[in-house]
């Protein structure tokens, strides 16, 4: 690289959401202004969500500075005092090498290994990711291990799977292995549908050769020369940076036919989802892509027995591949240094809700939730006080303040009723209700229910029924019961993991927050103040000036009072918007 | 549908010809080219693809992405997943069917608009977001909503 200077800024979707393509005009503008001569890239997401829009500057002056929270007016300011002053502005710098940084800690805690390229090389860009160790596990691989060798490096690395079940994944390719077939089909489940998780969008936007690579390794272990990415229509930016990645693997002999010279063959294809949760399910996914309705069937026979087109298929998470060009590159015995006895390795969550770091976090397995959310999440927005975190989105459960010191492991995690999940981390503070949260999670799932089965078709319906009755104040004696004894019909009933987590959420809030339940339907109030139904806004007295300005922001003229006297809210009226909350300077209004 | 709609799912139908399984990425790039799915296209691709049109019904009212009705220029999808939920969506939501008039999942009577809930953008950190066409929004409030309408 003739250039020593390297300009990279964030383009993942929350880079661009956040401006990205702003701050990247800018600092063109200014290059060329300036005659600063300087390569220019983008980069995926580098986790830090909370803090972008960010940008790296690399020199021979200062190593690697990252700024961030930025915004297009503050590049001309930025830029001036790194390259013209050579006097860089340290408030704006998040990360660096001579300056610390603001969020140097936070990246401290972190052990990067899914996510060791995202927001560090350019995702279109197959050389980068060679540069940086790509491709070489293929290349062992293939020229000096055998399938059986492979499989036993990944058992022995003690992966499991991270889509959310967890089963181990080295015995899993060794099933597909077993069964002799003319062909076998290698699965790349995408199809992140959890609200609240984006661990997969992340990769698949920053890093998609690694997905490549292991799906490469893990094709050759059981035999498969066909693959699919089944990667979910709503991330368009991932289907094309992924789309690109096949091309350029393909220029380059790492797919298709006679790979690295060798008699290995592999065909991968991405197939876009089409909107179905459900589809997220293994054999639903499979038969979606076999161009039917998404609708999950029977196990056995397992997808390594009899899978897509009734061949022996392996099907894994994204993450689950991602992990394995690491170990094969570093070593099973490396990887398991990481984690706990039985839970290997790293995890990646997306931390969102109340946190004041939210974005994507890889953690080694064994922190326990407290340093996740208090060390690496930075704690709850304005400080205020924790109340739960949900864990594996739908299908998950929540975790009170008192399991806090729960280590983030696959079997501790489901001692406390929730699960790990395939890492959405969304934290609640003392704001949010959690029956509101229960019934927000059953209104997911019982939208996505595909309908085949009664209990979750229809107990789901009547599940979601009485939370809503009870969120708006109509909750009677005995509809804690009738959800518990639903949700436990419900997961015997279901032939599919969706409807046998579906109940999770509710289980889990009843469980922790059983008062908070009885207040709704007891008391009829909501202890977090969400709920509208339950929520009285009125004026205190000794506080209002009399303003007006929440009389004028009232969208139903519910709030009456002449200048300068107190104003007051009709509560017959009043449809609880809290607009006035909002438009009173002086704290005025208030919330019960 | 006129001819040139016919040519358009012939050269779709083409691009999969020989592929196992391919509805669904047809009825896509069938949407992609016209916009919906209409009765008239529906029978079109059984009639070519030997696939009885119950079938192709049955899949294409499974999955949300299918639309069976003409939809607006611009398509808003906001963001109703868990992080943007705590993060107040309903009122975002709220202020977008004021200011365009419509119910949920609705079009605008100038079919400028069409406005869609779903359920993740996987921009959970920019929380409450919405996305119109390709591009996403973040860090909402009510009072921002305007101006991006005006936008378009």
């Amino acid at each position: 690289m003739e250039n020593s200077v390297r300009i990279k800024v964030g383009l993942a979707s929350c880079g661009i959401a956040a401006g990205g393509l702003d701050v990247l005009e800018k600092v063109e503008a200014f290059l060329k202004e300036h005659d600063v001569k300087a390569q220019l890239d983008h980069t995926g997401c580098v986790g830090m969500c909370y803090a972008e829009v960010l940008m790296e500057i690399e020199d021979n002056e200062f190593g690697s500075t990252m700024y961030g929270y930025l915004n297009a007016k503050d590049i001309d300011d930025i830029l001036t005092a790194h390259f013209i002053e050579k006097k860089p502005l340290t408030e704006h710098i998040v990360v660096s090498e001579k300056f610390g940084g603001s969020e140097k800690e936070i990246i401290d805690y972190q052990t990067r290994i899914v996510l060791r390229n995202c927001g560090v090389i350019d995702p279109e860009s197959i050389d980068e990711y060679i540069l940086r160790g790509g491709y070489e596990a293929l290349q062992k691989v293939v020229k000096n291990m055998s399938p059986v060798d492979v499989i036993d490096e990944i058992k022995e690395s003690g992966l499991r799977g991270r889509g959310g079940a967890g089963f181990p994944t080295g015995l899993k390719w060794q099933f597909a292995y077993n069964n002799s077939a003319d062909k076998k089909y290698m699965i790349c489940n995408a199809d992140e549908g959890d609200p609240g998780a984006f661990m997969d969008r992340s990769v698949l936007e920053g890093d998609p050769h690694n997905l490549l690579e292991g799906m490469l390794i893990g094709a050759y272990a059981i035999g498969s020369d066909t693959g699919f990415i089944y990667c979910r229509a709503e991330y368009p930016l991932a289907v094309k940076r992924l789309r690109i990645a096949i091309e350029k693997a393909k220029e380059r002999g790492f797919l298709g036919n006679n790979i690295l010279g060798s008699d290995f063959n592999f065909d991968l294809t991405v197939y876009e989802g089409a909107g179905a949760f459900v589809c997220g399910e293994e054999t639903a996914l499979m038969c979606s892509i076999e161009g039917k309705r998404g609708m999950p069937t029977l196990r056995p026979p397992y997808p390594a027995e009899s899978g897509l087109w009734g061949k022996p298929s392996n099907i894994n998470n994204v993450e689950t591949y991602s992990n394995v060009p690491w170990i094969i590159r570093n070593g099973a015995n490396k990887y398991a240094e990481f984690g706990t006895d039985k839970s290997k390795g790293t995890k990646v969550f997306a931390l969102t809700g109340k946190i004041k770091n939210g974005g994507l976090v890889e953690v080694p397995m064994g922190m326990t939730l407290r340093d996740v959310i208090y060390k690496v999440g930075g704690g709850i927005i304005d400080d205020r006080k924790f109340k739960a975190v949900q864990l594996g989105g739908p299908s998950g459960g929540c975790i009170p303040e008192s399991l806090l010191d729960t280590p983030v492991d696959y079997d501790s995690l489901t001692k406390t009723g929730a699960i790990m999940g395939s890492g959405g981390m969304v934290v609640m503070d003392d704001t949010t209700c959690m029956v509101d949260m229960a019934r927000f999670f059953l209104n997911f799932t019982q939208d996505e229910s595909c309908g085949k089965c009664t209990f979750c078709r229809i107990g789901t319906k009547r599940m979601l029924e009485i939370l809503n009755r009870i969120t708006q104040g109509k909750g009677e004696k005995g509809d804690i019961e009738k959800l518990e004894e639903l949700s436990k019909k419900i997961i015997k009933g279901s032939l599919c993991g969706l409807g046998q987590t579906a109940p999770n959420p509710v289980l889990t809030t009843i469980k922790y927050f059983r008062d908070e339940y009885e207040a709704h339907i007891n008391d009829k109030t909501c202890p977090a103040g969400a709920c509208k139904a339950l929520v009285k806004y009125s004026i205190i007295e000794e506080k209002c000036i009399g303003c007006g300005a929440c009389k004028r922001a009232c969208p139903v003229d519910a709030i009456s009072g002449e200048k300068k006297e107190v104003h007051v809210i009709n509560q017959d009226i009043c449809i609880k918007c809290g607009a006035c909350m909002t438009a009173c300077k002086f704290d005025a209004v208030t919330k019960s | 549908m006129i001819e040139s709609d016919f040519d358009k799912i012939d050269a779709v139908l083409r691009e999969f010809e020989g592929r196992k399984g391919a509805l669904i990425p047809i009825l896509q790039k069938t949407q992609a080219q016209l916009g919906y799915l209409s009765k008239e296209a529906l029978e079109y691709i059984s009639d070519k693809t030997k696939i009885p049109v119950a079938e192709i019904y049955g899949v294409a009212t499974f999955y949300t992405q299918f639309r069976l009705h003409p939809i607006g220029k611009n398509i808003i999808r906001i963001c109703h997943g868990t992080a943007c939920h705590v993060a107040n969506a309903p009122k975002i939501s709220e202020a977008l069917y004021e200011e365009l008039k419509i119910e949920p999942g609705g079009t605008t009577k100038d079919l400028k608009f069409t406005v869609e809930e779903v359920a993740c953008l996987g921009c959970c950190s920019l929380a409450p977001v919405i996305m119109v066409n390709d591009k996403a929004y973040g860090r909402l409030t009510p009072g921002k909503i305007k101006e991006i309408l005006a936008q378009y």
